[in-house]
């Protein structure tokens, strides 16, 4: 790696344990605040937290399956964890965690000093955050612990009638409803933010043509989050109105129709994936190119690519409702346009080993996630493509193929991506390293732990294991099956421990990291690590994809590599 | 070309020739798209829901056409954009006369609104929960009559600040901002009124 720049900005990366400073009046700076960074770390530690608890839940699901018959929790105690740890995961830990790196990032990488609306910025934060409290308000409210409260036990996507005032009383599937609505605020609170600064608060010099493609992918996630978050959001009154009002949008006695509600959760449902996997494909696209020490491969068609993600995202929905009976048309239209998707996917997945390609590759804990990323997203999107075929998703709709088909992309592709931003931005975050060692330990202990519980995951799935079942009969052939999958969350719950202590240890014991430890090329690694409140003590101008490059390469500018 | 060194900018103000648009103008598109994104599900649900309400009364039996309330929020568009117009030649008391006019044709469509839906309840019974026509005519219209609401608030915060003198050339651009979203509200009427009053029944 080329030499250090050394840290000379001591004053600003200091924290926010200054002598004299009282804890409230730290804790009132972090509630007011509306800079993007502070509310970028919030997202972020609210995400983790979540994440800890919902993690929590799935070992809990997976006690219950280890073996068969089992009487760990009661059945409707299983609805309630499954419930709670898919709902939790998608909108109070993914999206909370990818919109958190997003604010923090973005400004830093095109120049500008924060997001265009700060204060809505706060705002969609804080009712998110509200949005989470309520969802596991839920737990005490209502019946109170007897009975495990009233937690939602419908399913993350809630389907019409079970959600109906006649089958589910008291107001479960209101936490549920109310939660998910406020979450959705503020996604497009902070979706707008993004669209908002990329295009008008860009420094000078940095064209569309030059802007990061971490910024790139998050305009595009922006978009879907516009067109798609509506349709729940709508979804949503409409139910409140069904159990409220009397109204009959997905009431079946008053000719109202039940796949309705499949079809409008679903056409939120399918880009909302794509809303979470898109910052993943943004975090790879930064981290790769640094640890090849190669600018990445075929920037325009990486545009081009994410932006048909985008698109063609919005007409695959009832790929989730083959099982429906819409009929021959729908299920061929639906099934060719999830093969489509993987068209502009796979331009990425060869653009980023094009990148490897004749690159040298440094193996640090970033880059490992990353290149673990690569391999089981590629599977993910296999499996994808085998269930995109709607008779064989006949046979494996709702069964444990599908479970372990999606949580290889989340977990196997997300997850793993989220981690390597850990590991690529903490310095500049904290201006501290984090221990590779430990990081090693942490990847080897989850890359275990994800493939005994994924991999095997399939095969009771093919060997007719359904979805949402608390127990099952000892004489199926999938006991040891379920025992293994169990036992790899085991590696993955303390993979995650420590990870999270090497997050804490490293803020008070890591090493110096000074401005650009990875020697990389964007504009957040030219300031301090933290960088200061204002961003940058002059506006930078660009003129290439790579300033950071240029100022070291002067004799080989990066429009060389464009 | 040629030039590669990154250079800070000596000075704080930007490039004259860089041009970026408003955070305003693109804010505020951003908020239509998601906004549209739910309208256009409600009308997906009225639209899917015609006829087959299993009792009650049908549309073709219950509703006229609101010709005189589609003419005023029409026109009311018109008006907001002279509004503007006026503000940007800083015309401040015309500008405080076709926002007074916008707020006014805004405020008759809600008038005619409620006292369309006060028939409806107390003459033929329709409401929420009568049946499927009820429940997508309420929600969609009532949809849109919120916005309307909220749309006639900011139009009356700015007429009040431009009856207090305080609307100046330089709001140009946020009165554009809060026209856009009145567009948008009348665009939406356009869409309702051709799916409920003409399609439906």
């Amino acid at each position: 790696m080329a030499t250090q720049t050394p840290a000379i900005e001591t004053a600003a990366s200091s924290r926010a344990h200054e002598p004299g400073k009282l804890i409230l009046q730290v804790i009132h700076d972090w509630v007011t605040t509306v800079d993007h960074k502070k509310i970028g770390l919030m997202y972020i530690g609210y995400a983790l937290i979540f994440l800890l608890i919902a993690g929590f839940e799935a070992l809990l699901i997976r006690i219950q399956l280890a073996i068969p018959n089992n009487t760990f929790t009661s059945p409707q105690t299983f609805n309630r964890l499954f419930t709670m740890h898919g709902t939790t995961m998608v909108f109070f830990v993914g999206m909370p965690i990818l919109f958190g790196f997003g604010n923090y990032l973005i400004p830093l990488m095109i120049g500008a000093r924060d997001m265009a609306f700060p204060r809505l910025n706060a705002f969609s934060f804080w009712i998110s955050a509200f949005g989470g409290v309520l969802l596991y308000f839920s737990y005490i409210g209502g019946s109170g612990l007897y009975g495990a409260g009233t937690a939602p036990d419908v399913g993350w996507f809630a389907y019409a009638p079970l959600t109906a005032r006649v089958f589910s009383q008291g107001h479960s599937t209101d936490y549920w409803t109310l939660s998910v609505f406020l979450s959705g605020i503020g996604s497009i609170g902070t979706s707008l933010n993004i669209v908002a600064t990329a295009l008008c608060m860009r420094c000078p010099g940095m064209k569309m043509s030059r802007l990061p493609l971490l910024v790139w992918i998050y305009i595009v996630m922006s978009g879907i989050a516009f067109v798609a978050i509506g349709p729940l959001t709508a979804a949503q009154i409409m139910l409140l109105f069904d159990r409220y009002l009397g109204s009959h949008f997905f009431d079946t006695q008053a000719g109202g129709s039940a796949v309705l509600w499949m079809h409008f959760f679903w056409i939120f449902g399918h880009p909302e994936v794509y809303v979470l996997v898109l910052p993943a494909f943004a975090f790879a696209n930064e981290i790769i190119p640094v640890f090849s020490r190669k600018a990445i491969f075929g920037y325009p068609a990486m545009v081009a690519a994410s932006v048909g993600i985008g698109f063609v995202s919005l007409s695959v929905w009832a790929h989730h409702m083959f099982t429906v009976g819409m009929g021959p048309g729908p299920n061929v239209f639906f099934t060719f346009s999830t093969m489509v998707i993987s068209v502009p996917t796979g331009i990425k997945i060869f653009n980023w080993l094009a990148t490897l390609w004749g690159g040298k590759i440094y193996y640090t804990t970033a880059m490992i996630f990353a290149v673990a990323f690569l391999f089981q997203f590629l599977i993910a999107g296999l499996t994808g493509i085998m269930l995109a075929v709607s008779p064989f998703d006949w046979q494996l709709g709702s069964s444990y193929f599908v479970v372990a088909h999606f949580h290889y992309v989340l977990v196997g592709a997300i997850v793993f991506m989220i981690f390597s931003a850990f590991y690529y931005w903490y310095p500049k975050i904290t201006g501290r390293m984090m221990s590779e060692k430990l990081g090693k330990w942490h990847f080897w202990l989850f890359l275990i732990g994800f493939h005994l519980t994924f991999d095997f995951m399939h095969i009771p799935g093919l060997l007719g294991m359904p979805r949402r079942i608390y127990t099952y009969e000892a004489d199926r052939g999938w006991a040891l099956l379920n025992m293994i999958v169990s036992s790899g969350a085991v590696f993955q719950a303390i993979a995650t421990l420590i990870f999270v202590y090497n997050l804490v240890n490293s803020y008070f014991r890591g090493l110096p990291a000074g401005k650009d430890p990875w020697d990389a090329w964007t504009l957040e690694w030219s300031t301090s690590s933290p960088p200061p409140s204002y961003n940058f003590a002059v506006i930078p101008e660009v003129h290439s994809r790579r300033p950071l490059w240029d100022l070291k390469h002067p004799e080989d500018p990066d429009s060389n590599y464009e | 070309m040629g030039t590669v060194a990154t250079l800070p900018h000596g000075i704080e103000t930007p490039d004259a020739n860089w041009k970026l648009p408003s955070r305003g103008i693109v804010g505020m598109v951003c908020l239509i798209v998601a906004e549209s994104a739910i309208f256009i599900i409600f009308v997906v649900a009225y639209i899917f829901y015609i006829g087959k309400s299993l009792s009650g009364p049908t549309p073709h039996e219950v509703l006229e056409l609101p010709i005189v309330s589609t003419i005023c929020l029409l026109s009311s568009s018109i008006t907001v954009h002279l509004a503007g117009h006026s503000l940007h030649r800083d015309q401040r008391r015309l500008c405080s006369l076709w926002l007074a006019a916008t707020v006014l044709l805004g405020a008759i469509f809600l008038a005619s609104t409620g006292l369309e839906w006060y028939k409806l309840i107390y003459q033929y019974g329709l409401t929420v929960r009568t049946n499927l026509f009820g429940t997508t005519f309420y929600s969609l219209v009532g949809l849109h009559a919120s916005h309307v609401i909220v749309g006639l608030f900011m139009l009356s915060l700015t007429l009040l600040f431009s009856l207090q003198g305080k609307l100046t050339i330089n709001h140009s651009e946020r009165l554009e901002v809060i026209s856009l979203y009145w567009h948008f509200v009348d665009a939406v009427w356009v869409v309702v009124f051709t799916v409920v009053y003409l399609l439906g029944r």
